[in-house]
């Protein structure tokens, strides 16, 4: 059987790839994707935990369909929002949404 | 209050004119200001305020000043009458019965002085003369003061002048006359001042003040040192007339005690407290060396100076004395030629300051300046007459004074206006072309003008004639309507006034049997002469000369007076138009009625007082003995009541050669051969020096000038002002202002470099930093991101080597 410590490692690498991706993709899209990698992540986390640790309780399972729901809500609002952020400046990179600073 | 309780009933006297005072002055007296220029309100060139803005009294303010200041004084006139009447209608008044009443005024910790009011003999006769006297005046200033632009100020300071003497006379102790006398000399200032735009007004109001004051605070001194007295005496401090004067065991006792000052030069405590309370009144009425304030009182209106030398404050002085007489005789016996130290003074300075004033009324060449001496004269008549003991003949005197001199100044007042209107009408003629100058001159006024009429060099008197469309307000060459040289004629102008002053005059001057001012003046004659034929008391024999020397110089100059004014023909254009504004005008009548009432008194008021024993007119007028002399007599204890001097022809004779002899001299001089315009006073040749000696006073006030005015001058100026103000106080002021300026430099630059510098240093600094710390905003959402990640991974490492540490120490 596959022991927890090479889930969680693979929860982990995912992770930094997200990160990463979040971090450096000028692209506002493949930054949206990036955060769908540490989501999912998390999921991979969320649900290892539970087989390994608590699996007679259902909660971990639970958790993760949340997290699903949450991401494909995050992913439709921050299409929308890119979407809107295009039409306006022609442009979907993420050094040209610098609003936040006013 | 119980108007029919006769005790009571004097509270309610000077409250009359008091309130009136009070409303007028809080109510009525309403006025607004009037461009100088307004010719239309008060003529335009009023005397006294040309080229100013003034106050003018709304006509409302005037009618209810009027009427509420007149209703004052007659209500005080009405109760004050019918206490008299009901006074002389008591068989002898004033021995057992008096009206008093009194309450706890002052309570002093070991006992409660009392103050209330009194009415005897002699309060019984103030209040009928005062009250009558002070309402004529009142009456003739709704004429007088018709045109003034404070004419409800006037009133109501007239008022209270009124009040305070009212208080006076039926004050029942010393203190409560004296809080009268002081509230007089309040009004006095006040209203010898009241047109204080000219400057010797105002001069003449400080005079009178300071004059008087300097009389008042060692009056004050007797006052308490008699206040001491009575109560080692009485075990408890009183001032009561009844309780000081009607007690012979007092008396005794005061004349007996060693003054506690003064006592090395033989002076017993009440020849020390008389001394004290005569120099009171010898600077209230005017005696010598005392005497310089009263002629310069003329610069008040007429009515003023009628109030003052008749019906109030003059009197007042007298009046005291007179009340006061008992203490000053205690222990002697005057009527036996035993004079005590306070009667020899008085006798002294008496008839001293009566041949000394009259012979500086002499040359008077101001027609109120004669009346001011007269006045300074016959006072001197009462107060010698008192020192000499003839007690009823003083008050005698005070009384029929009273009346005829305000009758005279009344009458002067008259004059003086007939010739105001008299310069006007010249005034209008003449001066059409000078219409324009009027403003710009008239800031020239009030520098040389109403001085003395004895400063007026010679030629000023004429300028006015050689000239007269000369503008007459022009400094140098002012006329002058109290110039007795500028008038003449006067008898065809104003009928009224001239018969007035007549029987005024010819009272003054003692005109034998008719007059009141005769048989009063005779009577301290009589009661001279009797003493020192009794008794041989030569004091009583100079006293007497000295009077009828008096007397004579009196007839003398009321004669001259009648003369320059009335007689012969017009010596100015102004003379010429002089008058009253017709028979019709409310200014005249009111102003000719008090005329009338004064001169019946002046007259008649002395046939109350005629001795029995004088031949026919005697058994005429006092079949039952001498009316005034018998009620007023009871004023005294039985002990010291004077006796009735017999009759004898030679003061008589006197009387009737000196009064004689003086009008006959005046009317040689004044009628025979009446003054022509230009001509000097005949009397100038023959008096030579005296006459310059005269006419500047004996030099008294230059006198007072230079011993008492200039150093005081000098001394507030070069000491006080220029030493002590301006060097010391000034000097330290500006060294504690270089100090604090010092320090506040000092301040200034810790401030700039201290507090500025931390409390700019530190926004300065938030300022730098936000400037270097906004750096990190980018706005780019990445860079955040990373930062938080950055963050996330120090607090997880600090976190992981922290547990990892914990769990390998414990």
């Amino acid at each position: 059987m596959v022991p927890l410590w090479l889930f969680l490692a693979v929860a982990a690498a995912l992770f930094c790839i997200g990160t990463f991706g979040v971090l450096t993709r000028k692209n506002a899209v493949a930054v949206l994707m990036s955060i769908e990698l540490m989501l999912n992540a998390v999921n991979i986390n969320l649900v290892a935990f539970w087989r390994f640790q608590t699996p007679l309780d259902m909660s971990g399972q639970a958790f993760a369909a949340f997290v699903f729901v949450v991401a494909a809500a995050e992913a439709a609002v921050g299409l929308a929002i890119i979407i809107a952020v295009y039409r306006n400046r022609r442009s979907v990179s993420v050094e040209d949404i610098d609003m936040l600073r006013w | 209050m119980d108007l029919n309780n006769l005790n009571t009933l004097p509270w309610l006297i000077p409250v009359g004119p008091l309130l009136a005072f009070v409303i007028i002055t809080l109510v009525t007296n309403k006025s607004r200001m009037v461009r100088a220029d307004d010719s239309h309100e008060y003529g335009g060139h009023h005397p006294d305020y040309d080229g100013m803005n003034v106050p003018v009294v709304a006509p409302w303010s005037r009618v209810a000043s009027i009427v509420v200041g007149l209703s004052g004084v007659i209500s005080a006139w009405l109760i004050s009458w019918r206490v008299f009447f009901e006074a002389i209608s008591i068989n002898q008044f004033g021995k057992d019965v008096i009206f008093a009443d009194s309450i706890d005024w002052l309570s002093n910790g070991l006992d409660t002085f009392r103050m209330g009011v009194m009415v005897d003999p002699l309060t019984a006769v103030m209040l009928f003369m005062v009250p009558l006297a002070v309402l004529c005046i009142f009456i003739y200033s709704i004429g007088y003061m018709a045109h003034d632009p404070r004419q409800a100020r006037f009133f109501s300071l007239i008022s209270l002048f009124a009040g305070a003497m009212l208080t006076l006379v039926v004050a029942d102790n010393i203190l409560l006359v004296f809080v009268g006398w002081e509230v007089m000399g309040v009004c006095s200032y006040l209203l010898i001042g009241f047109w204080f735009e000219k400057k010797s007004a105002y001069n003449a109001a400080i005079k009178a003040f300071t004059v008087t004051r300097v009389a008042d605070v060692v009056m004050l001194l007797g006052i308490a040192y008699l206040f001491f007295l009575s109560y080692e005496f009485y075990g408890f401090a009183t001032l009561n007339f009844r309780d000081i004067l009607y007690n012979e065991a007092f008396l005794e006792y005061a004349a007996g005690t060693n003054a506690i000052i003064f006592g090395g030069l033989g002076l017993s405590a009440s020849a020390v407290i008389g001394i004290f309370l005569i120099i009171g009144t010898i600077g209230k009425s005017a005696q010598f060396p005392l005497h310089v304030w009263l002629p310069d009182a003329m610069e008040g209106p007429t009515p003023v100076s009628a109030m003052i030398h008749a019906a109030a404050m003059v009197s007042a002085g007298v009046y005291a004395v007179i009340r006061m007489y008992p203490l000053f005789d205690a222990g002697g016996h005057v009527h036996a030629g035993d004079f005590t130290a306070p009667l020899l003074l008085m006798a002294v300075i008496g008839s001293f300051t009566a041949l000394f004033a009259a012979t500086m009324g002499v040359v008077q060449r101001d027609v109120k300046g004669v009346l001011a001496y007269s006045t300074i004269s016959q006072l001197g008549f009462m107060i010698a007459a008192l020192g000499m003991g003839a007690f009823v003949a003083a008050f005698f005197h005070l009384i029929t004074h009273a009346f005829f001199k305000a009758l005279l100044f009344m009458s002067a007042g008259s004059v003086i206006h007939a010739m105001e209107h008299g310069e006007h009408h010249v005034h209008e003629h003449h001066a059409h072309d000078h219409h324009h100058d009027h403003h710009d001159e008239a800031h020239v006024e009030s520098v040389g003008v109403g001085d003395e009429a004895g400063t007026h060099p010679p030629a000023d008197a004429h300028a006015a004639t050689e000239d007269p469309a000369e503008h007459p307000r022009e400094a140098g060459t002012h006329f002058d309507p109290q110039d007795m040289m500028n008038m003449g004629g006067l008898r065809h102008k104003i009928p009224v006034t001239y018969y007035a002053f007549l029987a005024g005059g010819l009272s003054l001057a003692g005109f034998p049997l008719l007059t009141a001012g005769f048989w009063s003046k005779d009577e301290i004659l009589a009661d001279g002469w009797y003493v020192f034929r009794e008794t041989g008391s030569g004091m009583h024999l100079i006293v007497f000369l000295v009077l009828a020397l008096a007397a004579f110089l009196t007839a003398f100059y009321t004669m001259r007076q009648i003369g320059l004014t009335f007689w012969g023909e017009a010596r100015t254009e102004e003379a010429e138009h002089a008058g009253l504004g017709g028979p019709e005008s409310i200014i005249s009548r009111t102003m000719q009625l008090p005329l009338i009432i004064l001169a019946f008194f002046a007259i008649f008021a002395g046939f109350v007082g005629v001795p029995p024993d004088f031949p026919i007119l005697g058994s005429i007028f006092a079949p039952n003995g001498n009316p005034f002399f018998d009620f007023t007599k009871y004023a005294l204890m039985e002990s010291i009541q004077p006796e009735k001097p017999t009759f004898s022809w030679i003061p008589v004779l006197t009387s009737f050669g000196v009064a004689l002899g003086g009008l006959y001299l005046g009317w040689l001089i004044y009628w025979r051969n009446p003054l022509k315009a230009g001509d000097e006073d005949p009397i100038k040749q023959p008096l030579g020096v005296l006459y310059d000696l005269w006419m500047n006073r004996y030099y008294m006030d230059d006198l007072y000038g230079m011993v008492f005015v200039r150093p005081s001058q000098w001394f507030s100026a070069v000491v006080v002002s220029t030493f002590i103000d301006k060097g010391i106080i000034d000097g330290f002021l500006h060294l504690v202002a270089r100090a604090f300026i010092w320090t506040g430099d000092l301040i200034k630059v810790l401030n700039l470099w201290l507090i500025d510098g931390v409390s700019d240093g530190i926004p300065e600094a938030i300022g730098h930093f936000g400037v270097w710390f906004r750096r990190i905003q980018t706005g780019r959402i990445q860079q955040y991101l990373l930062l938080a990640a950055a963050a996330a991974i120090i607090i997880g490492l600090i976190f992981v080597v922290s547990t990892t540490l914990l769990q390998a120490a414990g």
